[in-house]
């Protein structure tokens, strides 16, 4: 996950939440949030000027994005409201391909001379940079589906719930948490809205409107007399899904082992924050860990992260190919091993799936960024790498003629490019609670949400912590642990996966923020699974005194 | 539109405050023009180029602010963005922490812009990069990297008569070399205001050689050693301490730097006494703005010295609330060092290892700011003075601050760029005894 935006907002005094901030924003009201964009029509009109400009400019292919990116924050601290924020950033984005290569161009004049110049420049880019290309570009096969539109299937427009009652929400939240001793919470609602609209001179104009919502929290801990602080984050997950997440649903409510609540389809925050601030006093009290070897029993709130960093980055093709040597680097996940056909990534329980159509989920879509219809592809099956992640430009290089559709781009005005999709573990098939599976360990840990996380340039050697540690001592959960961290190696650990729970325990957590690309781009990804068992894991205990 | 003069953008802001009727406005102004070529397999992948302007009008009445965004700069257009302004403060909550507009200040004249680096031609950047990958061509290794350049003008003037300008330019290159069996990689970084200054054929030299020399790779037991941190290396550790010097967390008790009973580090000895850490806008190797985005001036202020922390950075609410000077958080900050060049560090070493970059960095625990990451692109094993073979990659686990109280040597300093935050600094690099390596990567 990229940390620049992060490091930037915490500079801002936004205090450890994590939100990608578009400096060519706009700020606008939130009535203005709601304001269609130009009709479909408009929009095709605007399109063909840039596919026809690039053809007689002797472009062999083009494409061309039109693109309306709404944002809205709500961020709030105990009993303030610190900040609302609108955000629109409007424009077009051309791609086209001319001498056998790429070139881009934005603008945000979205008019027609504004798209023709851009267009113009893109060509001239593409034929500038072909004296350094080796070899033309190859697009696999796409067809033309004509107008077509796909939306997010939201059930409330978050845009449409007033700003108060967004605040109201988060402050009864830090109100609750403050009711419970804590020292500190800091909130926050983020919403997106991307209109898209994508016209390519293979006789395709898709128009999209996509939907997410993320709210989330950090509650804070001190025990002043020793100086010890702990922060307790949210057990939501960013979605993509309407306001309707924030329904809290009975249904969707998990008790989970060692008392815990979990949340599914629907999120009750002002719950979780009264939850946050009795489990961050416990945290403090915790017992330190005892460094070794553990069963981990591995929560989905926290499996996403591992599954994201040692699945989801190792398997994207142009990070096995060597184009994001300079800064995401490279993959240990070389073609040869697909080759083999016979790569153990994992046990026989591990089996990946890749998609970008999982309804709620932060990667679906009708159609990817270049066009491509979207779908679901096996990565990993019975424990074999079997396929990675790839977009028109080279799935040919595995011999296939059909791009796997996840291409992407965060705004108009960046050009698109291979990113994750959702990579998710596939349930056990055969039934099995978390209860039942923690039953059978003798020495482990129960690690729930994500912490922190670091793992290297080709994905082999990784290290993660967690939010809540319960230590597990013959099959019964023993009290809450700190200070805990596991590292493995990809190969290692999931090949370490004993168990995974049945498909009633599988739920998605997921990131806004996946960076990658110079200059950086953002994407938002999830990733399902359900609670998973890994052998004999080595965990370090990451207490210091200064 | 081009960058404006000062003359021209003084005029725009006049005009754009003549359409406030709000308690207090502020406008900022900013406009950039950046340029990028990236390459990957001996072969540039994307190049592109964006010049953006952005008018940031900030509106109050008492207690409640509404701040609002254009990039248009017709007249309509400039009044449009004042009115929603004051539509978006009439709106909003009242916040207790606003603090009034700052009245007009006194800057030193900022020393970022280099004309040669804001005259870049694209046939310029081909050329760098051209140098580049002749190396790669010389050498028999794959070229990765990556080259921005940026020119910015940033303007601010507000109601109470405030008014600032500067201009800057920059430029960031960075080169990963790697062998064509891809068992050796290596890394350089620059960065600079002036592009004349940039080598791209020298750095990647060095990428090339740290490449060559890292393919043969052996393993050695993690654990505690004594570590050769480039500047590179260390940035990536030191600017977590720069982000957390923030007086707000460390009195509120959730930092590094607060202590028990709710007092914190400030004044007392927190690393070794021959660290000094300080920023100075008007440094000509490092310069930067000689103010803050809220009209603060940017001083010369001592962060660390010898080795006690000397001061904290505030909000200006956070400063009226203390009763103290309200310090903005600084741009670029400067460690001391010694004369030594990295080549006698490594002479001066009995048995070390020799680290030129880390990747990947997180916060483990904010309270010790325990981190973790991993060595890449270039890490060798030293033995009586001499580099003799090169190592597998290591992951650590290591506080920053416990690292600068296991100082053994400072060498000479350095401009370099952390490869996490994109941010300058000038730091050198550094000798340091137990650093923690907690187990081994296969990661080339």
């Amino acid at each position: 996950m990229k940390r620049r935006d992060f490091i930037q907002l915490a500079g801002m005094g936004a205090g450890a939440l994590m939100l990608p901030v578009s400096s060519l924003a706009n700020t606008i009201t939130a009535e203005e949030l709601l304001v269609p964009g130009l009709d479909v029509s408009q929009k095709k009109r605007l399109a063909d000027v840039g596919l026809n400009t690039a053809r007689s400019n002797g472009a062999t292919y083009a494409d061309v994005r039109i693109g309306r990116y709404l944002n809205q924050f709500v961020i709030t601290r105990e009993n303030k409201v610190q900040s609302v924020r609108n955000t629109e950033s409007y424009g077009v984005g051309i791609r086209v391909i001319a001498n056998g290569t790429w070139g881009f161009a934005a603008t945000n004049e979205v008019t027609p001379d504004g798209i023709k110049k851009a267009t113009e420049r893109a060509v001239t880019i593409a034929k500038a940079n072909s004296k350094f290309q080796k070899e033309p570009v190859k697009l696999a096969a796409e067809k033309g589906y004509g107008e077509v539109s796909w939306k997010t299937p939201i059930q409330k427009n978050g845009f449409e719930v007033p700003i108060k009652e967004k605040a109201d929400l988060l402050l009864n939240a830090n109100a609750k948490a403050m009711e419970k001793g804590a020292n500190f919470i800091n909130s926050i609602m983020f919403l997106v809205n991307e209109q898209k609209y994508f016209a390519s001179t293979e006789g395709s104009y898709i128009d999209q409107d996509i939907h997410r919502t993320w709210p989330n929290f950090q509650v804070t801990m001190i025990d002043k007399a020793s100086g010890q602080f702990k922060t307790r984050s949210a057990f939501s997950a960013p979605v993509g899904m309407g306001y309707e997440y924030l329904d809290g649903k009975a249904q969707d409510k998990i008790q989970g082992p060692g008392g815990i609540t979990l949340y599914n389809k629907s999120y009750d925050i002002v719950e979780d924050a009264t939850f946050a601030a009795e489990q961050a006093k416990q945290m403090i009290s915790a017992k330190s860990v005892e460094p070794g070897k553990y069963d981990l029993v591995l929560e989905p709130s926290h499996l996403w992260l591992t599954i994201h960093e040692s699945v989801g980055h190792p398997l994207e093709l142009d990070r096995v190919l060597g184009y994001e040597a300079n800064y995401a680097g490279t993959s240990f996940a070389t073609l040869d091993k697909l080759q083999s056909k016979t790569f153990q990534y994992g046990s026989k329980a591990v089996n990946f799936v890749a998609d970008k159509v999982q309804p709620g989920s932060l990667g679906a879509v009708g159609y990817d960024d270049e066009g491509v219809k979207t779908k679901q592809w096996d990565l990993v099956k019975d424990g074999i790498l079997v396929n990675y992640q790839a977009i028109r430009d080279q799935v040919h290089i595995l011999g296939q003629g059909e791009s796997h559709g996840c291409c992407y781009s965060q705004s108009w005005r960046d050009v698109q490019f291979q990113r994750m999709a959702n990579v998710s573990l596939q349930p056990g098939k055969t039934q099995l609670t978390p209860d039942q599976m923690i039953a059978g360990v003798e020495k482990g840990i129960y690690i729930v949400k994500d912490g922190s996380f670091s793992i290297d340039q080709q994905r082999y050697n990784f290290q993660f912590g967690g939010v809540l540690f319960f230590e597990i001592k013959n099959g019964k959960i023993a009290g809450m642990l700190k200070d805990v961290a596991y590292q493995s190696n990809t190969q290692e650990f999931w090949n370490s996966c004993a168990q995974v729970c049945d498909e009633r325990d599988y739920r998605m957590n997921g990131a806004f923020n996946d960076g990658k690309g110079q200059p950086a781009q953002s994407n938002a990804v999830s990733h399902g699974s359900a609670t998973a068992r890994f052998n004999g894991v080595n965990v370090i205990n990451t207490g210091r005194t200064l | 539109m081009p960058l404006l003069t000062q003359d021209e953008a003084q005029a725009l802001l006049k005009k754009v405050l003549s359409y406030s009727k709000a308690d207090e406005c502020e406008i900022n102004l900013t406009g950039t023009i950046t340029g990028n070529i990236r390459y990957a397999r001996n072969s540039v992948s994307t190049s592109g180029g964006i010049s953006t302007n952005t008018l940031v009008v900030s509106s109050a009445y008492g207690k409640k602010l509404g701040v609002a965004t254009i990039n248009e700069f017709d007249d309509a257009s400039l009044e449009k963005v004042v009115r929603r302004a004051e539509e978006l403060a009439k709106l909003a909550p009242e916040n207790p922490e606003f603090v009034s507009f700052l009245g007009p200040q006194k800057y030193a004249e900022p020393v970022m812009f280099v004309p040669a680096t804001a005259a870049i031609t694209p046939k310029q950047r081909a050329d760098a990069v051209a140098q580049s990958l002749q190396v790669a061509k010389d050498t028999k290794t794959v070229a990765a990297g990556f080259m921005e350049d940026t020119t910015t003008m940033n303007a601010m003037m507000n109601s109470k008569g405030l008014f600032a300008y500067n201009t800057s330019t920059g430029v960031n290159f960075s080169i990963t070399m790697r062998t064509e069996d891809g068992k050796g990689s290596g890394y350089a970084t620059r960065g600079y205001n002036d592009f004349t200054k940039l080598d791209t054929k020298k750095a990647s030299q060095i990428a090339a050689d740290k490449g060559l020399k890292s393919a043969t790779a052996r393993a050695i037991e993690p654990g505690k050693y004594t570590v050769i941190l480039e500047p590179a290396a260390a940035a990536v550790l030191l600017e977590n301490i720069f982000f957390g010097l923030d007086a707000r967390q460390a009195d509120e008790g959730r930092s590094f730097l607060s202590q028990p009973g709710g007092k914190t580090r400030l004044g007392e000895k927190l690393v070794d006494e021959r660290v000094n850490m300080y920023s100075d806008p008007l440094n000509p190797e490092l310069p930067t703005s000689t103010w803050a985005g809220d009209g603060r001036p940017q001083e010369k202020v001592s962060w660390i010295e010898k080795g006690v922390i000397k001061n904290l950075t505030y909000s200006r609410y956070w400063a009226e609330k203390k009763g103290v000077k309200a310090i903005p958080g600084p741009d670029g900050v400067i460690m001391e060092g010694g004369t030594k060049s990295l080549e006698e560090l490594i002479k001066g070493t009995k048995k070390g290892i020799l680290v030129t970059r880390l990747w990947y960095i997180r916060p483990v625990d904010p309270q010790t700011l325990l981190l973790t990451g991993l060595t890449r692109d270039g890490t060798f094993y030293i033995e009586n003075g001499e580099i003799k073979f090169p190592i597998k990659n290591f992951r650590f686990n290591e506080s920053p601050v416990i690292m600068l109280n296991n100082l053994e040597e400072l060498g000479k300093v350095e401009r370099t760029v952390s490869v996490e935050s994109n941010v300058n600094y000038l730091i050198p690099p550094m000798k340091i005894r137990d650093f923690t390596f907690s187990s081994l990567s296969d990661a080339v």
